[in-house]
């Protein structure tokens, strides 16, 4: 197994040796590396935000150098389109912005990608990322204009999950722009409920449009179970996020931006809890991660081996993953520290507190 | 000059990421010039320009000594001797 780490100064490599984990290779030292993924076909595929130079996607064959190869390009903003933010009334790029997050296709299509960005736009890649296409039918839905940014200054398609039961269904997450399902390959899409906003004006709490999960995890023996840390606090459907149920309990916070899915416990997930929305640091400066083995009914937490006074590290998005047994957790952080677990997240042992900000972690 | 060209050359930051060697190009604006080098070397298309067709935003052109004055059309004209260059604008940290 190998622990793939995505940074602001590029993407390292980490493999478990008789001394714990440790780099073992590095690629693109001094580039953002913003997603990666291993594919159905075996090899890696990085994608680079060059800053300067746009955003671009690498392809790694076992074995091989990285080669570039196509990325997600939006077409050209018709003359008469009529996109703003609802907040600032500036008209919507349809430029890449941030390649945000890579994932793969369902088992039965293996040459499949897919691509979330900042602009919120949806990628296919039928090729092995050799082109990319956007998918049209959610960026031309009219609620999409609705959308609005988060941390950036625009929405962006942060989470991507194939349901491995069925090859067409899709359940896709936005910051904000809530979470939406095709069951159709991306023909049309539904919006889900249930998440609240408490944040947005009395009676609107509940849009489906205006919600912002920050991250949604699937249970891959159980899809139907879906956890999502939400701007607001802690959801998890037991529909393959059709429908949320807000879980209002969770020490030491409800805020956060990752949750890991257990593998096969449909009942387990992690979280790393910051304060709140307005105040993005560990609660008392001690980092902990919370889990819930019984549905999010309550909870354990858990900071053995985590730095306890004047940490300040945020777990984002993308940087708490669980590896395919359960028991091995890794968590990196804006700050650039590292830590895995190795008994589901009960202790946790520091790989590195020296790294550039992480971007992602993934088990490959 | 007899068969003289405009130039095309990139900084070497950008040759770091994509094979874009310097090279004399055909046309009388930056757009032409530009849109002549990609002719030959498509890859470094989206390393210059967004998907508008624009200039990238931390991306600045060269034109012999003067700044690019059109980012989003690149109209700017050009001489038979004209050297294009483009160069990263400083950014980030």
């Amino acid at each position: 197994m190998t622990l793939l780490v995505g940074t602001r100064k590029g993407l390292f490599s980490l493999e478990r040796g008789r001394n714990g984990w440790q780099i073992g290779s590095t690629d693109f030292l001094g580039e953002p590396v913003t997603a990666a993924v291993v594919g159905h076909d075996g090899a890696t595929y990085a994608a680079l935000g060059t800053g300067h130079f746009g955003s671009h996607i690498w392809r790694r064959e076992p074995g091989a150098k990285f080669v570039e190869v196509g990325a997600p390009a939006f077409p050209e903003r018709p003359a008469d389109a009529t996109d703003v933010s609802p907040m600032t009334k500036t008209p919507w790029p349809w430029t890449v912005q941030l390649l945000w997050t890579l994932e793969n296709g369902p088992a039965a299509r293996p040459d499949e990608l897919w691509c979330g960005t900042v602009p919120g736009g949806l990628f296919r890649s039928s090729d092995r990322g050799a082109s990319w296409e956007l998918v049209r039918s959610l960026w031309d839905m009219p609620e999409r204009t609705s959308w609005f940014g988060g941390g950036y200054d625009w929405p962006g398609i942060h989470s991507i999950s194939c349901d491995p039961r069925s090859a067409d269904t899709m359940l896709i997450a936005i910051s904000c722009g809530g979470a939406w399902i095709t069951d159709d390959a991306g023909a049309t899409w539904a919006p889900t409920h249930g998440m609240r906003n408490e944040y947005m004006p009395p009676g609107e709490e509940y849009g489906p449009i205006v919600q912002d999960p920050h991250r949604v995890a699937r249970c891959a023996a159980e899809p139907d179970v879906v956890w999502n840390q939400h701007h607001n606090g802690c959801f998890r459907s037991v529909d393959g996020g059709r429908n949320w149920t807000e879980i209002t309990e969770r020490p030491p916070a409800v805020f956060g931006f990752a949750v890991a899915a257990h593998p096969t416990d449909p009942n387990t997930a992690w979280f790393a809890p910051a304060i709140k929305d307005e105040m993005r640091i560990p609660v008392n400066g001690k980092l902990v991660v919370s889990r819930t083995t019984d549905g999010g009914k309550s909870f354990q937490v858990f900071g053995d081996g985590l730095p306890s006074e004047h940490a300040y590290d945020l777990i984002y998005r993308h940087s708490l993953e669980v590896d395919a047994t359960g028991d091995t957790l890794v968590m990196g952080s804006t700050t650039g520290s590292l830590w895995v677990s190795e008994n589901a997240g009960e202790n946790w042992t520091t790989v590195s507190a020296n790294l550039p900000p992480i971007h992602f972690t993934r088990f490959v | 000059m007899l068969g003289a060209m405009p130039t095309v050359s990139f900084t070497a930051n950008l040759r770091r990421h994509v094979d874009c060697p310097a090279a004399t190009v055909q046309g009388s604006t930056v757009a032409e010039c530009l849109a002549a080098y990609f002719e030959e070397h498509p890859q470094v298309r989206s390393y210059v320009l967004d998907e508008q067709a624009r200039v990238r935003k931390h991306v600045a052109v060269f034109v012999g000594s003067e700044q690019l004055t059109d980012p989003a059309a690149q109209s700017d004209p050009v001489g038979s001797t004209t050297e294009i260059t483009v160069m990263q604008a400083l950014s980030g940290g």
